[in-house]
């Protein structure tokens, strides 16, 4: 779990990138941020560092698979 | 040491084309009367403005008395929405628009759900196109008055697949508004539209000066209170010096065009190889062939945009960005959102009739350093 919450744009994927690396391949991460631009650039990040993104949820939250 | 200045943003303002300042010039001393009066300085305000109407209505290919000329833009693309909503009330109150129209179009949309009536946005693809599969299904459905396709977009450049979309839009009986405002002065117009709207400071007019073309026989309705003025399309007197001016820089722009694309279309290339290339974990977005020849958006990962746009114009670069990193807007470009591309970091470019290919290479030397910088600083580097 990652708490974005409060964090503008391009806060929560460098915050989101910064804890992976620690984590065990195929270990899934739920991102919450309400920064809108999350929605976008969160499955985006994923698409340009080869993660799974898996769901966004309300709340707003968002699962990847690193 | 300050750098002299390099203007990219002509898709927000092109710089003000010489014949359209001669124009405004001789107009303001010819045509400061009212033209709808009666004696010979009316006559003359008049005659610059049939005049003007005639050339925009020729450089368009379309008739002089559907064309009327708006106040801006903006208010072209509201009374296009509007009164192509309220001419097919009879045969519903659904708008159909494609995801990635301008914010004028999506706020006259709005306007028009707000008062009860219904708006479907039909997703585009990541370049930016309209699902033509979507659109058909859309424009088909019953209680369709009106769909709003933009000729390409105007953050992007993708060019949208308007005569596609106007088959299935005459298929199911719907009108097609066509914004132009990204296309036209740049490239000939689409066909098979109903209603068109441009910005006159697009293609280096001065701004103020919007187009409305109603084809003959379109159904449309003034969303406006009565007013003889333009056909009644649009309400109060003309500012005539910019009409002309738009009028005449149209005219030159149009002529220039296809020179033109042939110029900066290499350019926009260059720019989106060496951004690829130079700038590290860097997304450029857009259909990188079937797209506007001018214009250029890319994304760069982990930097704030207007941190970008600062930096850049410290170093004398104007661009503009559909990041939401600032300020004064809470969300994304609904553009890049629709399209599922990065939206931070995001840099849009446009060249217009004054960039040279210096002003080109030195962004594209400088623009990796600041990028780098801006990384450094965030701590960002390693990631």
């Amino acid at each position: 779990m990652l708490d974005c919450r409060g964090q503008r744009c391009p806060l929560p994927v460098i915050n989101l990138a910064r804890l992976v690396p620690g984590l065990p391949a195929g270990a899934v991460v739920r991102v919450l941020a309400d920064d809108p631009a999350a929605a976008v650039d969160i499955p985006a990040w994923c698409r340009m560092r080869g993660h799974e993104f898996l769901a966004a949820h309300d709340g707003p939250a968002y699962d990847v698979r690193v | 040491m300050s750098a002299s200045p390099v203007y990219l943003d002509a898709a927000t303002a092109a710089p003000l084309h010489p014949v359209a300042r001669q124009a405004m010039l001789a107009a303001l001393d010819d045509g400061w009367a009212d033209p709808a009066r009666l004696y010979s300085a009316a006559r003359r305000a008049r005659q610059l403005l049939d005049a003007a109407r005639e050339a925009a209505a020729q450089t368009l290919g379309v008739r002089a008395d559907e064309l009327s000329f708006t106040p801006s833009g903006t208010a072209a693309a509201h009374a296009a929405v509007l009164g192509g909503l309220a001419g097919r009330r009879r045969a519903g109150a659904t708008l159909v628009h494609s995801a990635v129209e301008h914010s004028a179009v999506l706020h006259a949309a709005q306007r028009h759900t707000a008062a009860g009536g219904a708006a479907v946005s039909v997703p585009v693809n990541r370049l930016g196109r309209v699902d033509l599969d979507a659109w058909a299904s859309a424009v088909a459905a019953p209680g369709v008055a009106l769909a709003a396709l933009i000729a390409a977009s105007h953050e992007v450049g993708t060019v949208q697949p308007v005569p596609a979309a106007a088959e299935l839009c005459a298929e199911a009986g719907v009108p097609l508004y066509v914004d132009a405002a990204p296309l036209a002065g740049r490239a000939p117009l689409p066909a098979g539209w109903s209603v068109l709207s441009a910005s006159a400071h697009k293609w280096g007019g001065p701004p103020g000066v919007g187009l409305l073309v109603v084809r003959k026989g379109a159904r449309w309705e003034s969303p406006y209170p009565a007013d003889e003025r333009e056909s009644g399309r649009t309400p109060g007197v003309v500012n005539l010096p910019a009409v002309v001016a738009a009028a005449a820089s149209l005219r030159a722009a149009a002529a220039d065009a296809a020179a033109e694309a042939a110029r900066l279309g290499p350019l926009v290339d260059r720019i989106r190889a060496r951004v690829a290339a130079e700038v590290p974990d860097v997304e450029v977005v857009g259909d990188p062939v079937d797209r506007v020849p001018h214009l250029v958006t890319f994304s760069c990962l982990y930097v704030d945009g207007e941190a970008l746009l600062h930096a850049l114009d410290r170093r004398g670069f104007a661009v503009s960005s559909g990041s939401s990193c600032t300020s004064s807007t809470v969300r994304p470009s609904h553009v890049l959102e629709a399209m599922g591309v990065l939206s931070h970091g995001n840099v849009r470019v446009s060249l217009h009739r004054e960039t040279t290919e210096a002003d080109v290479e030195r962004f594209l030397a400088e623009l990796p350093g600041i990028v780098a910088d801006l990384r450094a600083q965030a701590g960002v580097t390693d990631l």
